[in-house]
């Protein structure tokens, strides 16, 4: 039986040594977060002039919550990629700890790790648009409450894409990028979803981002309250119930594979 | 209850390597370029119906080649590979059923001390402390110490992994590794590599592990002075097989009863010198 104590200090390893390779990989970090900041702003000044500032504020919110869900789901998969990197992953599986807390702290390190980045990011953003971008009329708390649920859903992606470098390091990093340029096509993330293709549509409808943002740029459009967006929230919640278990199963079985064909060994 | 504390009974590991097509001369061009793409997998059988058993208070060293199958062997009992048949256990526990309980008594040292390389000695350390459920004070202490006795300069822990040398990196993997004070210690080719130096600190360290904390050191090598020097019991492996056990004494008698060494043992045994690998 899980001895929670133990495993919230456990899940704590991750988060601390994540953040410690943050620190050691600075300038990596420099430019992501440059490349943030600056893909948010070009992506906002698109509309500026040409748009009213909701119009300027739709844009910029899809560019700051896809960082977001993209940071988390990104950064759960590259927990495992880094280790099979650097050959500590035999180290990390031999020490006597539930994959389950692995991973949860992997996640936590990723939420906060994007929330931080963020937060970042959208205090920036009153110096590049002033009068345009406006959130005064915006719904905090419908926000937040948001961004809770939706994590849920994207820790249950990033669990699933977690396999990939789990079976191969080089072809695993391909194949999240895939998976998260899909998710950024079908979400609706700079666009209204009803723009795609007819056969592209059914897509988007399962996809967590859609709702996301739907119901952020409500909240922060529109100050749209919880109970508003309850239709969503709820569809959110039921993602991410399915696919973080289903997460962890698939993760469990690539480990169990892993093993049977010997891929934990280091390369790289 | 059984004195025990690693049984194999019949372990059997294949592998699949892919391997390219040879080129077939006779196809046309668009068929040559075709077949480029084909794979075709090849059986290697890493570890061939191996059985020993280690008891309490040994050091059991595995004498053998590379690739003779020591490093599967390694993972094999520290429940980082899945075995196709035959049965492993670790203080009466199969590996594959209780891997978790298994791995609260285990830990291991590897031929590459694979380590953060950006992060210091000491950040890596602290990590696998909070892995184990260790204090984070008291695992600075323990490995401090343990690194003082390997003869690791302890102002160097706080230095990055990558700025240390080979054998200080493999210093502060062998205190990864007492930090959790294991029952039982995987050490696969420990001092390969390593200056004369560093091997000899390492070497005694080993043995005063056996004595001081009882214990239990499975050691994979090809050095033959080390395994001499250290070994209670020795199985020479090669090509996955168990080829010949016993003690130092035992084994020189199996070839003569003259004054022979280990080395002479191991090349009259398997037909190969160290050198070939």
């Amino acid at each position: 039986m899980l001895n929670l104590a133990r495993e919230v200090m456990v899940s704590y390893a991750f988060i601390e040594r994540n953040f410690n390779l943050l620190k050691r990989y600075l300038n990596w970090e420099i430019l992501f977060f440059t490349y943030s900041i600056v893909n948010a702003l070009t992506i906002g000044l698109i509309m500026v002039e040409r748009g009213s500032s909701e119009d300027v504020l739709y844009l910029v919110i899809g560019a700051l919550i896809w960082g977001f869900l993209s940071i988390m789901m990104r950064e759960v998969s590259d927990a495992i990629t880094w280790e099979r990197w650097e050959g500590t992953i035999e180290y990390t599986f031999i020490a006597p700890i539930h994959r389950v807390t692995h991973l949860v702290g992997s996640c936590l390190f990723a939420i906060l790790y994007g929330l931080l980045r963020t937060g970042v990011v959208l205090s920036i953003m009153p110096l590049f648009f002033g009068n345009y971008v406006d959130l005064s009329n915006s719904n905090w708390l419908t926000m937040m409450c948001v961004i809770t649920i939706s994590s849920l859903s994207f820790i249950g992606i990033g669990l699933m894409a977690a396999i990939f470098p789990l079976l191969s390091p080089e072809k695993g990093q391909a194949a999240t990028g895939i998976l998260q340029s899909i998710l950024l096509l079908i979400s609706g993330v700079y666009y209204e979803i009803d723009v795609l293709p007819v056969w592209l549509q059914p897509f988007s409808k399962i996809s967590p981002a859609t709702y996301t943002l739907r119901s952020i740029r409500a909240a922060m459009l529109d100050n749209a309250s919880i109970a508003s967006q309850k239709q969503n929230l709820l569809l959110l919640l039921i993602i991410g119930l399915i696919t973080i278990p289903f997460g962890f199963y698939i993760f469990h079985q690539g480990e169990k594979y892993a093993k049977r064909v010997g891929r934990l060994k280091r390369s790289g | 209850m059984s004195s025990d504390v690693v049984v194999l009974n019949q372990v059997v590991k294949h592998f699949y390597r892919k391997k390219r097509l040879p080129r077939n001369r006779d196809l046309s061009g668009i068929q040559q370029f075709a077949s480029s793409f084909k794979n075709y997998k090849e059986v290697v059988k890493a570890v061939d119906g191996i059985s020993f058993q280690v008891k309490s208070g040994q050091i059991y060293g595995i004498l053998g080649a590379n690739g003779s199958g020591k490093s599967t062997l390694i993972r094999l009992i520290s429940t980082l590979l899945l075995p196709d048949s035959g049965q492993v256990n670790v203080f009466g526990y199969d590996v594959v059923k209780n891997s978790y309980l298994v791995r609260q008594m285990i830990n291991r040292v590897s031929v590459e001390a694979a380590f953060f390389k950006r992060l210091s000695a000491e950040e890596n350390l602290v990590y696998t402390a909070r892995l184990y459920g260790i204090p984070v004070m008291e695992a600075r202490r323990k490995a401090e110490h343990i690194l003082n006795k390997l003869g690791f300069d302890s102002k160097r822990m706080h230095e990055g992994m990558e700025d240390l040398s080979r054998g200080m990196q493999q210093k502060v993997a062998i205190a990864r590794a007492l930090l959790t004070s294991p029952m039982l210690l995987l050490l696969d080719e420990p001092t390969t590599g390593l200056d004369p130096t560093s091997k000899r600190d390492v070497q005694s360290f080993i043995n005063d592990v056996r004595h001081q904390q009882d214990t239990v050191v499975l050691l994979t090598t090809h050095d033959m002075v080390e395994a001499e020097k250290l070994c209670d019991q020795i199985a020479i492996i090669d090509n996955g097989k168990i080829i010949c056990e016993g003690t130092v004494k035992e084994l020189k008698l199996l070839i003569s009863q003259t004054e022979v060494t280990l080395e002479d043992v191991f090349i009259q045994l398997t037909g190969k010198t160290l050198s070939e690998e």
